[in-house]
């Protein structure tokens, strides 16, 4: 009995585990599946010309953005967007790890930080287009402007709270300034700074959309605009469901990264709920 | 033991912690020398000051007045001289470094050779009975592991003296007894000087060749305990013999006098 048991102990795990993958894959994908239903079934029954159906803007997907408009509208959006946020995360890290560690410039920026951080960065369009015109350096800046927010203040929060006992023991130890640094103060911050990326994502790419809609001749946001002021309604839609597309991607690319940055930080989690 | 060289004296120690609510006298007035190769612990009331006594004596923390010296130079800072075990082994150890990489981050400045390095991680992990855990992180572990860990790295630092801040407080008694006894083995095996401090007369009584009574804040040194048990020591011989008892007894009569504000009176007559 016992050793029936054991020898079809595996098949049945291995089932258990195709069970378990089967049952997520159909959590993941039932929901999309109801609405796309449930979007075909209005489409049929409705009139209302502004609500094609899947088919018509999966056609119009197909039409649109495979082929040259990838590379002409859709690469640059990317290439715009991927710069914002790795300036955004650069110069956010490096100038709250500063602001965190000194205690006078802390106090110094706090207020006009909140100042800032409060100014919506779309009123901030004209003004830069007026500064720099209409570039990809423009787009970058106003990317910038509205991402870096959440990973600065983020960061100087986290620098600023590291234990107050590992810090000592790293003076008791006599480690240096450029090693506690790197192996005590951002380590430490590390899973505040990846909540700002997180959030720095978002913002990212709704200004990134903002920027080319305001003044630009190519990109994701002036395409969709165009579409819009041409009644090319299917298209429009498929533009839409791109940008929505670019937003998962972005968050799984991000979920990769973090679980590998954040390994310790999440097993600290699981060990303290076990 | 008048052979031994002085390895720490601390003379006239005095700790004054400044506040807008007025000053705050920790340590009165310490005075005490170890030499190399001793064990001595350090025992008193709580909130008594034991710990900022060792911040200053590690130089983490500048004394009001009074001087610190090891090997006859003057402590003004951390020095390679001493390292520190703290209570909080989880606050203490780094969670995103493993267990040897933990071990060996305090070597990083020395600028020793890779092989040297390695080495040294290799014998101290190996000393605390943790070699098989040298790639797992700390939070894998449990809490006497973690100690074990800190224990580790100290060891692996080769001070001059270890110095132990009431590093058994917060694991379980039958841990505590497998901890207490890796210290006597390492300082029996390894010559390894120790300055140890606790709340627990037993412990202190148990590890000790010396135990320093401190008196409650601000703290001076009500008595000097020599523990003249035989080097050789097992948790339950040991702390069955009737000289144990009566070390034990009258260690636990300072600390209650301590406890009853002798200190008040003490500074004035030192």
């Amino acid at each position: 009995m016992t050793t029936q048991a054991t020898t079809v102990g595996r098949p049945s795990r291995a089932r258990g585990v195709l069970h378990r993958i089967t049952a997520s894959f159909l959590f993941a994908t039932g929901l999309p599946v109801i609405l796309v239903a449930a979007w075909a079934a209005y489409s049929t029954y409705s009139a209302n010309r502004f609500f094609p159906g899947p088919l018509t803007v999966l056609d119009a997907f197909v039409d649109t953005w495979v082929g040259p408009a990838f590379l002409e509208d859709v690469v640059p959006s990317l290439l715009r967007l991927a710069g914002g946020i790795l300036v955004s995360i650069v110069v956010g890290v490096v100038a709250g790890t500063v602001i965190g560690l000194v205690h006078w410039l802390r106090d110094l920026t706090e207020p006009v930080l909140e100042f800032f951080r409060a100014i919506p960065p779309p009123v901030l369009i004209p003004i830069v287009m007026l500064l720099l015109g209409i570039t990809d350096t423009m787009k970058l800046v106003v990317i910038v402007s509205g991402a870096i927010w959440p990973i600065l203040l983020n960061t100087i929060e986290g620098v600023r709270s590291t234990d107050s006992v590992m810090i000592e023991t790293a003076r008791a130890f006599g480690i240096t300034r450029a090693e506690r640094l790197w192996f005590l103060v951002l380590p430490a911050a590390s899973p505040r700074i990846m909540t700002g990326v997180r959030q720095a994502l978002s913002v990212a790419l709704i200004l990134m959309v903002i920027s080319e809609m305001f003044a630009s001749s190519s990109g994701l946001g002036y395409r969709i605009a165009y579409f819009q002021r041409n009644y090319l309604i299917a298209q429009m839609w498929s533009g839409v469901l791109l940008l929505g597309l670019i937003g998962v991607f972005l968050a799984t690319v991000f979920g990769i990264v973090e679980r590998r940055v954040l390994r310790w930080y999440h097993g600290i989690k699981e060990v303290d709920r076990g | 033991m008048a052979d031994r060289p002085t390895l720490l004296r601390v003379e006239h120690l005095r700790k004054v912690y400044e506040s807008d609510i007025g000053d705050v006298e920790a340590i009165g007035d310490v005075s005490f020398t170890m030499e190399a190769g001793e064990l001595v612990c350090i025992v008193g009331p709580s909130g008594c000051g034991k710990t900022t006594l060792l911040k200053c004596i590690a130089g983490l923390l500048r004394p009001t007045s009074g001087t610190i010296e090891i090997f006859g130079s003057v402590v003004t800072g951390p020095t390679p001289a001493m390292a520190l075990v703290f209570q909080e082994y989880g606050r203490s150890l780094y969670p995103w470094l493993t267990v040897e990489e933990n071990v060996a981050l305090p070597l990083r400045h020395k600028k020793l050779e890779r092989a040297h390095r390695d080495r040294l991680v290799y014998d101290s992990l190996e000393a605390v009975g943790l070699l098989h855990a040298a790639r797992q992180h700390p939070w894998q572990l449990s809490g006497g592991m973690q100690q074990r860990v800190a224990i580790a790295r100290a060891i692996a630092y080769e001070p001059e003296v270890l110095i132990m801040d009431e590093p058994f407080a917060a694991v379980d008694a039958q841990t505590r007894a497998e901890l207490e006894d890796l210290v006597r083995e390492l300082h029996l095996a390894r010559k390894i000087s120790l300055l140890f401090v606790t709340h627990d007369i037993d412990e202190s009584v148990y590890l000790g060749e010396r135990v320093l009574v401190l008196s409650k804040s601000p703290t001076v040194v009500l008595e000097d305990v020599v523990v003249d048990l035989p080097a050789d020591r097992d948790q339950i011989t040991t702390r069955s013999l009737p000289r144990f008892a009566e070390l034990r007894t009258r260690v636990y009569g300072h600390i209650q006098r301590a406890k009853q504000g002798e200190a008040v009176t003490t500074p004035t007559s030192s």
